[in-house]
């Protein structure tokens, strides 16, 4: 790198921000001054029509094109619903959602009970710093790290032969044969979703954990002087307490499980059974040239992720109604 | 893409060096450029542009092969003033898609398969090869290669480089010391093997590898592939490309099960690999490796698969490893598969045009094939340029008129299929799904 | 900050934690009985803790070890097979093919790239969260259930309707650029930044507004009686408050921009010029097969950022995404 591309790439990085803030502050600004009449329409517009309309450009109208797309053929021509009759009759691609429900009910679950149990584990316990930090630690790692991280884990080598993969070296500790993880299905997908829960713990753990710390100590202590035991502390007094994280968690966990790309096209490829909507998605639009079937994956994602959807929007109502 | 940094500040004064060249109307006189040390000879054709024209070029090779792209074109940058970009990708297939559909495609593409230049082409994003170009393949390639660039008649792009498929690698001393014979037809290679397993020299006969990344089970595809030209000769081959020969046809379902007689026999596989299962998760880059240390015999692999030996590895007839072709069903048969790119043009600029001709002349193939590690099948290049033994044999058979040269078939298949179903069909049928089934399930994925 | 009623929340919630600080380090019986109730809590706790850590250890292990080693002998054997080795560290951040050391340029990308995004998406995110939660219209909460439910629009059916709007608007902008000051290459970062934020818009929203939204009203009011208008009360009262939850958005929206692979790849160009890291890091795995060596070195290299940012900014963890946690 020569000493002019640093300094452009500075230039454009400070340069970025500052129009950036400029204009945020121009409109700031301004809505300030606006004539009283229609000043709470401006304001209202000043707010939120940036994000609308970049919301607008770069994932409505991409919606719109692909719910459209997903009833033509690669061609281009309308095709009713040969694109659904496709994915509902194929083996592989009925295969893709019955992996896709599998992922989206394992991981939010187990992340979340994981995540729950240790976070009050831990809470104000010596050290929870470190327990909280080393749990997150994968949540920082980007899919494909994570991929390259596991697949050194399950990696297989013959019996012949020293194991590097811990997976198998623990099996053979055990006298047993090693094991092809990662070609033996069902196992597989189940080894996949292991890595998504590995890394999407942390991310409960640190929600859930600040959410614990949210409760009054007034409610833990009468509940310590009322004599519950632990256990029905948690339950009477904690769950309660951090139901609105909870919600949190379990949508934040649940979407990111039902796009999950990075791990599956790391480890697998999509083979060995293992494939999931959102892979099938990228392979179809964009390697098989069926930009129609993976349309159609995308909106059935999208009908998949409807009943997060629409619970949260039933608390979100609730909450306003409180108010 | 590493040198591209380099060439940055290397490009003007290149250029420069260039322009007052050709001002002083030097055409290659060694003598007057020691200082630039290049012979602009050869590209005076190619024309002078301004120092800071970029031509863009995308491509899947990558790493040192890309280190040696780049070198290839370093004179002709030199000497046009041309400052050639080169990205390697590992997403190009999709990439390239997704850019041309974007609208911001590369000048340049290096497709390393016909298929994917014949969707961009029917889809209108590459431009029809300038004349030139359409020259310099009819001279140097064979009609067997130029349809590669050719979609319903119109010239799209000449190929680049190529490789031989269809190489048997084995250990020269192993077979001498076990008084094993190089096969001449493929009867003889079933008895070999079966010798091979009977000696109990070896672990087992073969060592097979399919894993590679999101592309595993493509090493399988060619071993179909190399049995069904052989087997079934070119024109089935060729009907069975455009699908007149369904997967699902006994002829193609015979090609199956002959390679399955080696690949899906337990007694034949894995070589100091494991069991039959252990093919799919071998990267096939180690899965040859067994023979250097006599745990295995034979492995079936491309002329590139020499590279892929440790460093200190002769590869030689009388060297650490060799290679024979796959015989045919009958001595002397000459068919082969290879693989090869084919360079498409997303843009007709004068400056596009310069590169994509040169790409497509004797001079580039004879320059870059010096650098070592591949071959062209250009009718321009010297043999004896080639960097190795095996090399040299390779041009040989590419440029023999009477071979029967044929594409990768996956790679001429549509998409859904030869970079699907048929990578997955070859995995699946390795951990144990049935002939029937499996060439039923890629049939079926054949777009209607 | 001359606002007195910023106090008053700020009053309850210090008081609140310096109860919370009071019993932490608490009454002797407190910390016994925490002890006695704990010992299984507190051998579950360290075994998921190791469990979690044990494969980022190996893949450390292993990032040391020569590339023979790694290939045939697990990184638990390191005692039996001892080797130790920077090469594969020399060998990805100044890779024998490259003339110049090559990360540094896609280092400075990724920052280039993820400060400004951060700084874009979260901004823009407050504004939007306070006027859908603090600007009384119709259909605010409809506004914000869709974009919500934007959040499932899958980012790989979003890449070519977005590069084709790029390519007709933005590039001419960037060639205009380029032309005005020649320093700025025409690949500038004007693409990754812009889709970037909006692919992050949807989760930031939907998080600033539950913080947001749980900001008592009555400070709100009491302003507005003062008469501050929104603007004034954005800068004044949501930002400041919000400085928590501000917080912990920046560091998710941190990482996924810094570990993101697609959209760099559609949008950067792949050159030196805008691409990223883990763009290069994915170029240099190598195409044959598993070369373990580079992956385990790479793996470490691109996440050695992540860490130092969660690490230094991990205390508004404990404050932040409070939203919806007391209430709810």
């Amino acid at each position: 790198m020569t000493t002019a591309d640093l300094i452009g790439k500075i230039v454009q990085l400070v340069a970025g921000i500052a129009v950036f803030a400029a204009v945020v502050g121009l409109i700031l600004f301004f809505i300030d001054r606006a004539p009283k009449r229609g000043r709470d329409v401006l304001q209202l517009l000043a707010f939120l029509l940036p994000a609308l309309i970049l919301l607008g450009i770069g994932l409505v109208y991409p919606a719109i094109r692909t719910a459209i797309a997903a009833f033509a053929n690669s061609a281009g021509e309308f095709v009713g619903f040969d694109n659904f009759v496709w994915m509902f009759t194929q083996p592989e691609a009925l295969l893709t959602l019955r992996n896709t429900v599998i992922w989206v009910i394992l991981v939010p679950t187990i992340s979340t009970i994981i995540g729950l149990a240790y976070a009050n584990f831990i809470d104000r316990s010596r050290g929870e710093k470190i327990y909280k930090s080393l749990i997150f630690m994968p949540f920082a790692i980007s899919f494909v790290g994570a991929g390259i991280i596991w697949k050194f884990v399950y990696e297989y080598r013959p019996a012949s032969r020293d194991q590097i993969g811990l997976l198998n070296q623990i099996l053979v500790w055990f006298g047993q044969d090693p094991v092809l993880w990662l070609q033996t299905p069902p196992v597989n997908t189940l080894l996949l979703i292991v890595v998504m829960i590995w890394v999407q713990t942390g991310f409960a753990v640190v929600v859930l954990s600040a959410a614990i710390k949210g409760i009054p100590t007034e409610q833990l202590e009468a509940a310590d002087l009322d004599g519950t035991n632990g256990w029905q502390k948690f339950t009477n007094v904690t769950l309660p307490g951090i139901r609105g994280a909870l919600v949190v968690v379990v949508t934040t966990i649940s979407i990111a499980t039902l796009k999950v790309f990075d791990i599956v096209r790391t480890m697998t490829g999509g083979n060995f059974e293992t494939s999931v909507v959102a892979n099938e998605m990228y392979t179809q639009a964009f390697r098989a040239l069926e930009p129609g079937r993976g349309s159609a994956l995308a909106l059935i994602l999208f009908v998949l992720v409807l009943p997060i959807v629409i619970y949260n929007i039933r608390v979100l109502r609730k909450q306003r109604e409180i108010r | 893409m590493s040198s591209i940094r380099h060439r940055r500040w290397i490009g003007p004064i290149a250029a420069a060096a260039a322009i007052g060249i050709t001002l002083t109307g030097c055409t290659g006189d060694q003598a007057a450029q020691e200082s630039a040390n290049v012979d602009c000879g050869p590209y005076s054709d190619y024309g002078t542009f301004d120092s800071g024209t970029e031509v863009s070029i995308y491509g899947t090779i990558s790493d040192v092969e890309a280190d040696r792209l780049n070198e290839s074109w370093a004179d002709f940058e030199s000497c046009t003033g041309i400052d050639v970009k080169y990205e390697p990708s590992k997403e190009f297939e999709t990439q390239i898609n997704v850019r041309a559909q974007g609208g911001n495609p590369p000048n340049l593409a290096i497709f390393p398969q016909p298929g994917l230049l014949a969707a961009q082409a029917n889809a209108g994003y590459i431009k029809p090869a300038p004349d030139a170009v359409a020259a310099n393949a009819k001279k140097f390639w064979s009609e067997d290669w130029q349809k590669y660039g050719t979609v319903d008649g119109t010239v799209y792009g000449a190929p680049l480089m190529a490789s031989v498929k269809g190489y048997v690698w084995y250990s020269p001393s192993m077979f001498s010391d076990n008084g094993w014979e190089v096969p001449t037809t493929l009867d003889e290679l079933l008895s070999l093997t079966e010798d091979i397993q009977k000696s109990g020299a070896v672990d087992k006969p073969w060592c097979v590898g399919f894993a590679s990344g999101d592309a595993t089970g493509w090493p399988g595809t060619d071993w179909v592939e190399d049995f069904v030209l052989r087997q079934q000769g070119p024109d089935v081959y060729d009907q069975w490309v455009t699908n007149e020969v369904k997967f699902t046809d006994p002829k193609i379902r015979e090609a199956f099960d002959s390679v399955g007689d080696y690949i899906r026999n337990p007694d034949f596989v894995n070589g100091g690999l494991g069991d039959v299962n252990s093919i799919a998760t071998t990267e096939f880059g180690d899965a040859g490796l067994p023979i250097l240390d006599g745990t295995c015999a034979l492995h079936h692999q491309a002329t590139f698969y020499e590279g892929f030996w440790p460093e200190g590895t002769t590869v030689a007839p009388d060297g650490d490893v060799w290679a024979f072709l796959l015989p045919g069903t009958e001595a002397g048969a000459n068919a082969v598969t290879g693989g090869g790119e084919i360079v498409g043009a997303y843009s007709d600029a004068p400056e596009v045009v310069a590169l994509q001709t040169y790409l497509s002349s004797d001079t580039w193939a004879n320059i870059r094939v010096k650098l070592g590690g591949v071959i062209s099948a250009n009718n321009g290049l010297d043999p004896e340029n080639a960097s190795s033994d095996l090399l040299k044999n390779a041009v040989g058979i590419l440029q023999d008129p009477n071979t029967t040269f044929r594409f990768d078939a996956s790679d001429l298949m549509p998409g859904a299929v030869g970079a699907g179903s048929f990578w997955k069909g070859m995995v699946d049928w390795i951990g144990g799904k049935s002939t029937d089934d499996t060439t039923t399930f890629i049939q079926d994925s054949w777009p209607q | 900050m001359t606002y007195t009623p910023i106090e008053v929340p700020v009053d309850a919630e210090t008081s609140r934690e310096l109860q919370r600080g009071y019993n932490k380090d608490g009454t002797k019986a407190v910390r016994v009985k925490k002890r006695l109730t704990s010992r299984t809590a507190t051998i579950v706790s360290l075994l998921i803790a190791i469990i979690w850590v044990i494969p980022t250890f190996g893949l450390f292990i292993s990032s040391f070890r020569p590339e023979e080693l790694i290939k045939t002998t697990g990184w638990w054997t390191i005692f039996q097979n001892p080797g130790f080795t920077f090469d594969n560290y020399t060998e990805v951040l100044f890779s024998s093919s490259a003339s110049s050391p090559q990360l540094g340029a896609y280092f400075m990308n990724s920052i280039a790239i993820t400060i400004p995004v951060v700084v874009f998406a979260t901004v823009l995110a407050a504004m939007a969260a306070y006027a859908l939660a603090w600007i009384p219209f119709k259909g605010a909460a409809w506004i914000f259930i869709g974009i919500f439910a934007l959040q499932i629009v899958p980012l790989q059916m979003a890449l070519i309707p977005l590069l084709q709007m790029f390519t007709t608007f933005l590039l001419p902008i960037q060639k205009a650029i380029h032309d005005a000051i020649p320093i700025i290459p025409e690949q500038s970062y004007i693409q990754v930044w812009i889709a970037h934020t909006i692919f992050g818009l949807p989760l930031a929203i939907f998080l600033l507004h539950n913080f947001i939204s749980e900001i008592p009203g009555e400070l709100i009011e009491a302003a507005r009686v003062d008469g501050a208008n929104h603007g004034q009360i954005f800068l004044r009262i949501i930002l400041p408050l919000s400085v928590p939850i501000l917080a912990s958005f920046a560091i998710f929206q941190f990482l996924w921009v810094w570990n993101d692979l697609l959209v760099a790849l559609v949008f950067s160009g792949g050159t030196p010029d805008v691409a990223p890291l883990t763009q290069r890091l994915a170029e240099l795995t190598g195409n044959r097969g598993q070369e373990w060596q580079r992956l385990t070195a790479s793996a470490f290299i691109s996440l050695v950022v992540p860490l130092i940012v969660f690490f230094s900014l991990q205390r508004y963890f404990v404050r932040g995404l409070l939203a919806g946690a007391t209430k709810g």
